[in-house]
């Protein structure tokens, strides 16, 4: 809170007689007060709002700061909790160093190559109070040091961060066995998930991608494989040299140790480089995604050839369908123009045959008249006349017209009403301007 | 903020938080390094960059770059846009882009219309959008500098910005891929930034925080106590910016080139005045500097190359109207949250025009002596007022970032925010060099509360038992006539006139605490020579105040509750 402020002014001296119960006496209360917006913004409104969330009075929120800020570095005392240690631990030699586990030895088995630094150092802090030869001897124990010997030569490795990368290169306790059948079964992602989740350990770069759940998409499953396939492991084999003798004693045969040191590590990084290979490739063979993406991928290509094929087919049956129906067309048409063609034929011939008839008839109607000769047999100018007058008319009008004349004058014998019928067709014909006068004679 | 819709939230262990200030005229950026806030430079090395973007040939550029293509391609380029987000067409004020890119109505809401691409024809680009790839170019700035993805920011806002329109800076910051942790008004990021100083000390105070931008002016009274801001009184002014000091400069020196040039105005031509304004606003800027500045453009009208200097008396004469305006402003908002310039302690001189000399000067004849007037003219140490916003925002950033989105929503909620503020002063009684009794403040007026103030006051010479009357006292000016003049409000002509807040009656006028009514007594008793007093007042939500008294080092003491009203 604010600090206090000095006022230099005194206060008044009490005056006489002055007296309250517990030397405090109420008078007032405060007087007129404004709503107002205070700005969320700065440490101080943080504590506010801390406060009015909480629903703390000033003094239980210094109290209660006071306590979390406590704890708080309680708890990162107690972080590492110490691990019940292994009687055969304790007995180990410190000439055997090379074969413990340091982790173990400091109590942080749980936390293997992520053990921050920081842990290392309190870890051994705590084995060292522990363990210190002094206190054992003070105990009135064997003045026996070999275990503090191990807890010193543990920490010099795991503080050494080279040391420290070449023992975590060999620590196959941090290893996750690659799941039996069994348990892949039961949950096949997660089981191998933990084990390359441990082997990422080893990876030059940082975020190595993860093998991920059910529902990763084909790039993130390909992108896994992609990474792990071309992993760059900095996983070396330095720990598991064996010992180099002294400069002072034979220098071939240090050569040649060195030598085979050099090559057994080359080996040795072959062989975990195949390990890893192995272990991908049994992954991936199990691995349902990839089947999956395989048979959507599959999928997506047959019903692309399935959708060509389709599409082809009905093609094709539809300009089959359209070549029939427009044959079918075609054959109507002519076949209705040959009807059409017949029976215009035959029209044509009938009315042909009934103006023979018709102009027969005519030609009878004027024989039987007797050429119009009063008596006797007509002479044969008569007769010439006559006809000739038939065969202008009959020249002037159309089938139907000379139909209709014969019509009229079909069962007619008398001369003069068949004359009559004559005239009358002459009359008409002239009114209609197809005749002239003069052109006929003896209708006239 | 009391809003919904799709935010953008990012997990705070994934964030990586800056401050960002968004204005009309120019933008910063910040990040806080070691808890203390320091201004990113863009990739142009500019820490204000100027709030423009321009296209050209489907090439985007902003900051000054942008800025240099006003003369050249103002048709694509658009400049203030930041006051149109979430704006109607109809409401929006259009004379600052009339050199640029206009603002067209898209059924109802603000676009323009640019050549963004190489090829095609012009687009109508929202103002949403144009914000959005602005403040993006601004992250990837910032995240360039910091070499890590910006995820989140604290941005400013005016303290008239609507609910829409803060709902739509969001908007655009989010499609820029950037998380809205908080928006917090500017004035408060710049009170911030001077308390987060190490040297600051928490104390009440009222503060007039004046943020003089390039095209409006915001006024606001803040009062600070114990580090918490409550805004008293604002006010906004789009007349007396630093286009108006630009443009004084400008008809200052269109004048002296049509004296030289007859009949030749290159306030005619728009290429012209483009070149006119860009060389006013640096000879603005150098006379912030300096005492004298050059104005040279080559060709500024039909070819004829233009050359001047300018003093800053004489630019301070031509610009009388615009800063006579920004005194009347700072003047009315003191009287509007109800103050005199006596109650003000600090006066905060904020944005890019505040860099004026003049200004600071005429502060320091508007207040009194006793108020510090924090602007580089006026004071050394004060903070750069350009970057003061940018700072504040930063801070609060590296205060939040660490918080849930809820987290911070909840405390940001109405519910906490809005609390009772005190109407009168509560203190005690204390003695002055006269005998007489006068009033010794503990918790000043508006103060928030809950509030808890302590205050060590000195017993009696003699020690023995004293009395502790804790009363109510409020201000009032008191106006003492000296010899003829009578002074009432005048005292900005007076020089040689002597503020101080103790009780001499020598000057006219003078802040003095009138008593009021009395809350409760105690009594201390058997105090030892030479003594202090250590009074506690603590007011609870409900106006019900516990008081603590008791001898400094002593044991024991006083303590009574006085019930809420």
């Amino acid at each position: 809170m604010a600090s206090t402020t000095k006022v230099e002014r005194p206060l008044p001296t009490l005056p006489e007689g002055w007296s309250a119960e517990k030397d405090f006496k109420p008078v007032g209360k405060t007087t007129g007060s404004t709503q107002r917006t205070i700005e969320p913004v700065g440490p101080h409104f943080l504590a506010h709002a801390r406060r009015a969330r909480h629903k703390r009075t000033f003094s239980e929120d210094d109290r209660i700061q006071a306590q979390e800020k406590a704890k708080n570095i309680e708890q990162d005392d107690d972080s590492d909790v110490s691990e019940p240690e292994d009687p055969m631990m304790l007995q180990a030699q410190a000439k055997d160093w090379k074969q413990q586990d340091h982790y173990q030895v400091l109590g942080l088995s749980k936390y293997r190559f992520k053990a921050t630094e920081d842990q290392i150092k309190r870890a051994h802090r705590k084995k060292v109070l522990k363990h210190h030869p002094d206190k054992k001897a003070a105990s009135g124990a064997t003045e026996d040091d070999n275990f503090f010997k191990c807890i010193q030569k543990a920490t010099e490795v795991l503080l050494d961060p080279v040391k420290r990368r070449q023992f975590d290169s060999v620590d196959e306790k941090a290893d996750v066995e690659p799941p039996t059948k069994a348990q892949s079964q039961k949950n096949y992602l997660k089981s191998w998930g933990r084990v390359f989740k441990a082997e990422a350990r080893f990876s030059k770069i940082p975020n190595v991608p993860m093998l991920g759940g059910d529902d990763a998409t084909k790039a993130e499953v390909d992108e896994f494989y992609n990474f792990w396939y071309n992993f760059d492991s900095w996983r070396t084999f330095e720990y598991l040299d064996e010992d180099v003798p002294d400069d002072n004693e034979n220098r071939d045969h240090k050569r040649h140790m060195e030598r085979k040191n050099a090559n057994a590590r080359k080996k040795k990084k072959a062989d975990d480089n195949a390990r890893l290979r192995k272990l991908l490739d049994e992954c991936a063979a199990g691995d349902e995604r990839i089947k999956n993406f395989r048979k959507q991928a599959n999928a997506a290509k047959n019903k692309k050839k399935a959708d060509k094929e389709a599409a082809e087919a009905k093609a094709k049956e539809d300009a089959r369908l359209k070549k029939e129906a427009d044959e079918k067309a075609a054959k109507e048409a002519e076949e209705k123009a040959k009807t059409d063609r017949e029976a215009n034929k035959k029209a044509k011939e009938a009315a042909k045959t009934a103006v023979k008839k018709n102009k027969r008839i005519l030609k009878g109607s004027v024989k039987d008249a007797n050429y119009f000769a009063a008596a006797g047999e007509p002479s044969a100018e008569q007769v010439n006349n006559v006809l000739n007058d038939v065969d202008v008319v009959q020249g002037k009008v159309d089938p139907e017209e000379i139909a209709a004349l014969a019509g009229k004058l079909n069962g007619l014998k008398v001369a003069d009403e068949i004359k009559g019928v004559w005239a009358a067709e002459v009359k008409r014909l002239v009114d209609a301007g197809k005749l002239k006068d003069g052109e006929v004679k003896v209708f006239a | 903020m009391a809003a919904n819709g799709e935010r953008k939230t990012v997990a705070p262990d994934q964030r990586c938080a800056i401050g960002l200030t968004f204005g009309n005229s120019y933008s910063s950026i910040a990040c806080t390094i070691d808890d203390s806030a320091v201004v990113i430079a863009n990739e142009d090395g500019d820490r204000q960059i100027p709030s423009i973007l321009s296209y050209v040939d489907g090439e985007e550029y902003t900051g000054v770059q942008a800025k240099a293509f006003l003369v050249r391609n103002a048709e694509n380029t658009v400049v203030s846009f930041r006051d149109f987000l979430g704006q109607d067409f109809k409401s929006i004020d259009p004379t600052h882009c009339h050199a640029a890119a206009h603002p067209q109505d898209a059924s109802g809401s603000v676009a323009f219309s640019i050549k963004d691409k190489a090829e095609g024809d012009a687009n109508t680009v929202s103002v949403s959008e144009v914000a959005t790839r602005y403040i993006r170019r601004l992250v990837q700035s910032a995240s360039d500098y910091l070499g890590k993805k910006v995820t989140s920011a604290v941005l400013t806002i005016p303290t008239n910005f609507t609910d829409k329109q803060c709902e739509a800076l969001i908007q655009a910051a989010n499609n820029a891929d950037l998380e809205v942790l908080q928006l917090i008004k500017e004035p408060v990021a710049d009170v911030l930034a001077y308390d987060a100083r190490p040297e600051a000390i928490v104390e009440d105070k009222n503060i007039v925080v004046a943020d003089l931008g390039g095209s409006r002016s915001d006024v606001a009274v803040i009062a600070s106590r114990g580090g918490m801001y409550t805004i008293l009184a604002t006010a906004h002014d789009y007349e007396f910016a630093g286009v108006h000091l630009d443009k004084v400069l400008m008809d200052h020196f269109a004048k002296e080139f049509m004296k030289k040039n007859k009949d030749v105005d290159p306030r005619e031509n728009a290429r012209s005045l483009a070149k006119l304004k860009a060389e006013s606003e640096a000879a603005k800027k150098a006379l912030s500097i300096g005492t004298n500045a050059s104005f040279s453009v080559e060709s500024l009208a039909e070819g004829i190359d233009f050359q001047s200097t300018i003093n800053r008396l004489r630019y301070e004469t031509v610009a009388r109207n615009v800063l006579g305006g920004i005194n009347r402003l700072v003047e009315g908002v003191v009287k509007s949250a109800g103050l005199d310039v006596l109650d003000i302690d600090e006066v905060i001189l904020s944005g890019g025009t505040s860099h004026t000399p003049k200004i600071a000067a005429n502060m320091r004849n508007i207040f009194p002596e006793s108020t510090q007037i924090q602007a580089p003219s006026t004071n050394p140490s004060a903070i750069n007022p350009s970057e003061l916003q940018a700072r504040g925002a930063a801070l609060q950033a590296s205060l939040i970032q660490e918080y849930d989105t809820e987290d911070v929503e909840q405390s940001t909620h109405p519910a906490v925010t809005t609390v009772a503020h005190v109407t009168n002063a509560i203190g005690v009684v204390s003695v002055g060099h006269d005998g007489a009794e006068t009033f010794s403040p503990i918790i000043a007026p508006e103060t928030a509360v809950p509030a808890r103030r302590t205050i060590h006051i000195n017993a009696p010479k003699e020690g023995g038992d004293v009395l502790i009357k804790v009363i109510e006292g409020n201000t009032h000016i008191k106006v003492t006539k000296p010899e003829p003049k009578a002074e009432k409000k005048g005292e900005k002509d007076e020089d040689d006139s002597d503020f101080s807040d103790e009780e001499e009656e020598e000057d006219k006028r003078e802040k003095v605490w009138k008593s009021g009514e009395t809350l409760a007594e105690a009594a201390v008793r058997d105090i030892k020579k030479g003594s202090k007093v250590e009074v506690t007042v603590n007011v609870a939500a409900d106006l019900g105040v516990t008081i603590t008294a008791r001898e400094v080092g002593g044991k024991g003491g006083v303590r009574g509750n006085i019930a809420a009203p």
